[in-house]
């Protein structure tokens, strides 16, 4: 029998690596995006795992509509990836500095 | 140890490679074809938590969908890899200190002895994860269902018209502003001429 800590241990795990490669990669674009992605699947392990420890589907659901949003922030972050990089010409996040925030 | 505790930790550690490979490899390409590894690892982990249809739904979604999306950005896109991995041996100190640090407080806080729960029996065979899915779905959760509809509806309008390029000039479009903006004078002319005589009543019958 596995113990339920075992599950979100590999969440965090997982949780900690993605948000270190966002430290790491922090001039790609791509990979932070990448990152963000696998953030989101540690979320997602946590919730099943608590969904089925606690015999509950409702974690599911969650799991359901975070895929959902998960997919439509993926389809509009490449959408403007692709503009960005046809108006300057790189994806260097250093170099996103036209607006002077 | 069990078949399943080996197929745990045998997928988990496929899992955490696959992971720590996504950031750490040089070629992009590389770093989405490690993701799709770390999805369908995870996946396996899913099934193993009786989660059958999110299992699937990941695999067709994001291996299917998101990850050819993203492996179609990545070749389309000429990307300078070297200047892009500036800065990696820089950060890796404090990238690893962070990491480190949350991985710790993580695993402290959830090992915890209140988390202890025994994990439930297996359910039967006939046991439809689905259709129990689906029951919940459509009608507790109908509301959201439909929102997370309209949201893949915005993504998709968002992402077309992010992309579009605009197209030649003899493109012929409606401009609604202007089809408002329109008098009757531009449209309508009337001309004042003389009333016709009467018309030959032979020669309209002959028509």
């Amino acid at each position: 029998m596995i113990p339920l800590s075992h599950f979100l241990i590999i969440g965090a795990l997982l949780f900690s690596i993605s948000a270190a490669g966002i430290f790491l990669n922090r001039k790609n674009m791509l990979i932070i995006l990448m990152c963000i992605e696998l953030m989101l699947l540690a979320v997602n392990i946590n919730f099943i795992a608590f969904s089925h420890f606690t015999q509950n589907i409702q974690g599911q659901v969650f799991v359901f509509f975070i895929l959902t949003v998960a997919a439509a922030e993926a389809a509009i972050g490449l959408a403007i990836l692709v503009v960005l990089f046809r108006n300057r010409g790189t994806i260097n996040v250093q170099e996103l500095d036209q607006m002077k925030g | 140890m069990g078949i399943e505790q080996i197929i745990f930790y045998l997928f988990s550690g496929i899992l955490l490679v696959a992971a720590v490979s996504v950031v750490t490899v040089r070629n992009p390409v590389y770093a989405a074809l490690f993701l799709i590894l770390a999805f369908f690892s995870s996946s396996a982990i899913w099934i193993m938590l009786e989660a059958e249809f999110l299992g699937v739904t990941l695999i067709l979604v994001y291996v299917g969908a998101v990850m050819v999306l993203f492996l179609f950005v990545i070749m389309m896109l000429d990307i300078n890899i070297d200047i892009m991995r500036e800065g990696f041996i820089r950060y890796l100190p404090v990238g690893l200190v962070i990491a480190v640090i949350v991985a710790v407080e993580m695993i402290y806080v959830l090992t915890a002895d209140s988390l202890n729960i025994v994990m439930p029996a297996a359910k039967a065979a006939d046991y439809s994860n689905t259709k129990e899915l689906g029951g919940v779905l459509y009608t507790d959760y109908v509301y959201p269902f439909e929102i997370a509809a309209v949201i893949l509806v915005v993504a998709i309008i968002a992402a077309i018209v992010l992309t579009h390029r605009k197209r030649l000039p003899n493109v012929k479009s409606q401009k609604p502003s202007q089809q408002v903006r329109v008098k009757r004078d531009d449209r309508v002319r009337l001309v004042k001429m003389e009333a016709e005589s009467k018309p030959n009543a032979s020669t309209r019958g002959g028509q």
